[in-house]
């Protein structure tokens, strides 16, 4: 349907850019034009988050039996603004042992790190604000950059506390980017190339114009999706792997020695990096912006995106609601020996499954059987072998 | 020619690892290293091996980076135990000759060779490229490679699982 | 099965935010101030003195500055002074009254050991709360003024108490008319005393 994908709404931010950059000379049309794509993603991504933290509160109260926040504004709308007008007043106390520079600079490796990722998320049929052809490489090398940021923070805090809890956040994020990888190589082994518009444009095919060829559709696929997810929740630090900033452990863990507006920089580095993992895992798994049924292709393109990327967030705010912490030896073996384990035996199902692109309609049912049998299997066999083995606690190190 | 980005580059790289190395305190030393690093990852990236920088990227800032910090951390006794002095200053003086006779042995070996100065533009080579080749002609330096990891990883593993009697 | 207690919770998290919206169960915030709940009869905060007629409120208090509550009350934040002359009370009989009677509500614990104790039940209960004030140091002190509110008021808030204790005082005040009437019977019965002989 080209009339569709062609269609005026889909071009329009194309012609609002090219209208604003027409006022420069044409020598520096180019970086305007990426200047105005860094703006954008600014703009949008900060009103995200903001809106985001109201969402989360009202969701969060109504799954609490109560209604949130609603007395700034009507429905508490302007709640976020009253909450960043909080942040900047407050006092910007800096411990007089801590480290200076690196006390400074962590809250910004972290932001500057985190936006960098939105750079390779393709937004809609035009909008991809750098066209990379290892995007996917790109997205991962910035956002383990981040990782440095949690250290520089807990040890420029000059403070045993942050240390630790800083090492232990740490271990996490580092345990959890093995599963996150791994859970991808699939993906990019079907759709045969790193950049994420290639992979977008690799699912674009609908079965009798309904049914999307979205890759989270397929057995392989789907168990990806959801290891994809669980190890983006704990690469943002939420629930249930928000151990490093839980207020009950070492008080704010990494963060405890940062008032003010550092401390709202990290906490919107942790929206951000929230955003730009469910932006890559709608890219990834659920068709970027294809629209699920051939003839809604009407819709914009970044309007499917949207609303693929809200759907996430609700279901991380929902999943925050529900689940109690897990505990940091929880989370490890959870992670090592249950999530990687998956993981690999996802990438041989997929692999498998590439073998048996080309066969015949009866084998195509063998396919698909043969792939959910193997990681149900592998699913069930690991989940016992997690679950079971509890008894009383055998302390390594206490004297007998 | 040298041009501009190049210049900048290079300044940043030598100047974060000449820091690194001359700054007493280990962390900062660790972090200026790992500056050194993206600077090289920047040097892959002008030069357009997209593959290689975002590799770079990945495996030292993200993952080496956290190796030598674990390691310093661990290894020092108290929290202000992270300066370092030179023993005594003829140590000094021998490991600065040490190393500039090194430096000499290397930028003559450099500069003496026979490569000749690229006249053709340097092929970009695509992600697909770097597949092919390791999974066709460099297939056995991936297999060893692959093997040697594994036994790291699970030599570490014995160690580390190794209680304490 | 591994996750499907998961599932199981993701399933009552979803039941509650549906249901916040249509179940009145599922919503329980009360929007103060606009709307207020409904205290129990039996909820209690700061004392308040009872006068027995709210025509006359400072003039019918049933204190009589006996200054058994001030001593009882373990934060002691109750003030007396007794007056030096006697006023007639609400039954017309000349009583002394407190001048001065102040409450320190920034320190009283709300215990009711000041009611229990009263032997005129001339201190009770009361149930307001919104009583904050700007002012630190007098804003929180309430004086014999602002304590003074009238039986009708205790019939209000604590129906059940204020009843058994108008049938109390009620009962008390006719046991002690009848012993009167009885004496006074008793008094006009007895032969009157024979007459002093002339000498």
């Amino acid at each position: 349907m080209t009339w569709a994908t062609d269609s005026y709404l889909e071009w329009a931010p194309m012609l609002l850019r090219d209208w604003i950059s027409g006022f420069f000379p044409s020598a520096l049309r180019g970086v305007i034009n990426d200047l105005i794509a860094i703006v954008a993603i600014l703009a949008v991504s900060g009103l995200l988050f903001a809106f985001l933290t109201l969402a989360e509160r009202k969701i969060l109260g109504r799954i609490q039996n109560r209604p949130g926040p609603n007395r700034t504004g009507p429905f508490g709308l302007l709640q976020p603004f009253a909450d960043g007008i909080k942040m900047l007043t407050k006092e910007d106390i800096v411990p007089r042992a801590a480290d200076q520079l690196l006390h400074f600079l962590a809250p910004v490796v972290l932001v500057a790190f985190s936006l960098l990722t939105f750079a390779v998320i393709p937004y809609g049929r035009h909008l991809v604000p750098v066209d990379l052809d290892a995007g996917v490489l790109y997205f991962f090398a910035a956002s383990a950059s981040t990782e440095l940021a949690v250290f520089m923070a807990g040890w420029a805090s000059h403070n045993k506390y942050s240390l630790l809890a800083a090492m232990r956040a740490l271990a996490q994020l580092i345990s959890y980017e093995l599963p996150l990888l791994l859970s991808i190589v699939p993906v990019i082994l079907a759709a045969g190339s790193l950049s994420p518009s290639g992979i977008v444009a690799a699912q674009g095919v609908w079965t009798l114009g309904v049914l999307p060829h979205w890759y989270v559709f397929t057995p392989w696929g789907f168990a990806g999706f959801v290891i994809f997810l669980i190890s983006a929740l704990a690469e943002s630090n939420r629930s249930p792997f928000d151990l490093p900033e839980a207020e009950s452990e070492l008080v704010a863990g990494h963060l405890t020695e940062y008032s003010g507006f550092k401390y709202a920089l990290f906490f919107m580095a942790e929206y951000f990096g929230m955003c730009a993992l469910n932006g890559l895992g709608v890219t990834l798994f659920l068709g970027g912006w294809q629209a699920p049924c051939a003839f809604l292709e009407f819709i914009p393109s970044y309007v499917w995106f949207g609303a693929k990327l809200l759907g996430l967030l609700l279901g991380f705010i929902w999943i925050r609601a529900t689940l109690p912490r897990l505990r940091m030896d929880q989370l490890m073996r959870f992670a090592w020996k249950f999530l990687v384990p998956l993981s690999l035996a996802n990438l041989a199902v997929a692999a498998l499954w590439q073998l048996g692109a080309g066969w015949s309609e009866p084998l195509q049912l063998v396919r698909w059987a043969g792939a959910i049998a193997i990681l149900a299997g592998t699913f069930w066999a690991l989940g016992r072998k997690l679950s079971t083995g509890f008894g009383p606690r055998v302390y390594q190190y206490a004297p007998s | 020619m040298i041009n501009f980005a190049f210049a900048l580059i290079a300044f940043l790289l030598l100047a974060s690892a000449a820091t690194a190395m001359a700054l007493r305190n280990i962390i900062h030393s660790a972090l200026l290293l790992v500056v050194s690093w993206f600077s090289l990852a920047m040097f892959y990236l002008w030069a357009g091996a997209e593959f290689a920088a975002f590799a770079q990227v990945l495996i030292y800032a993200g993952a080496i980076s956290m190796v030598v910090l674990f390691a310093v951390l661990l290894t020092q006794r108290t929290l202000g135990d992270f300066t370092l002095a030179p023993e005594s200053r003829r140590r000094a003086l021998a490991a600065v000759l040490a190393g500039a006779a090194v430096a000499a042995a290397m930028a003559y070996a450099v500069l003496n060779s026979s490569l000749a100065v690229a006249s053709t533009p340097a092929p970009t080579v695509t992600v697909r490229e770097i597949g092919e080749q390791l999974m066709g002609p460099q297939a056995a330096a991936l297999l060893v490679v692959g093997a040697i990891l594994t036994v790291a990883l699970v030599g570490a593993v014995v160690i580390a699982a190794q209680e304490k009697k | 099965m591994f996750g499907s207690g998961l599932i199981q919770g993701l399933a009552v998290t979803a039941k509650n935010f549906v249901g916040s919206f249509h179940d009145p169960k599922r919503l329980t915030t009360t929007q103060y101030p606009e709307q207020r709940t409904v205290l129990p009869e039996a909820y209690r905060n700061f004392p308040f003195l009872v006068a027995e007629k709210a025509e006359d409120p400072m003039g019918t208090l049933r204190c009589v500055a006996c200054q058994i509550c001030e001593k009882e009350c373990p934060p002691q934040c109750i003030y007396i002074e007794k007056s030096k002359d006697k006023k007639p009370d609400a039954t017309g009989k000349m009583q002394i009254y407190p001048v001065v009677f102040d409450i320190d509500t920034s320190v009283c614990m709300s215990c009711q050991i000041c009611v229990e104790v009263c032997p005129f039940d001339a201190i009770e209960m009361d149930q307001v709360f919104e009583i904050a004030t700007t002012d630190r140091f007098n804003g929180l002190m309430l004086r014999k003024e602002q304590l003074t509110k009238p039986n009708s008021y205790f019939h209000e808030i604590h129906p059940t108490d204020a009843r058994d204790v108008d049938a109390r005082l009620a009962a008390d005040r006719k046991a002690a008319e009848d012993k009167a009437r009885v004496a006074a019977a008793a008094k006009a019965a007895t032969p009157p005393k024979p007459a002093a002989p002339t000498p």
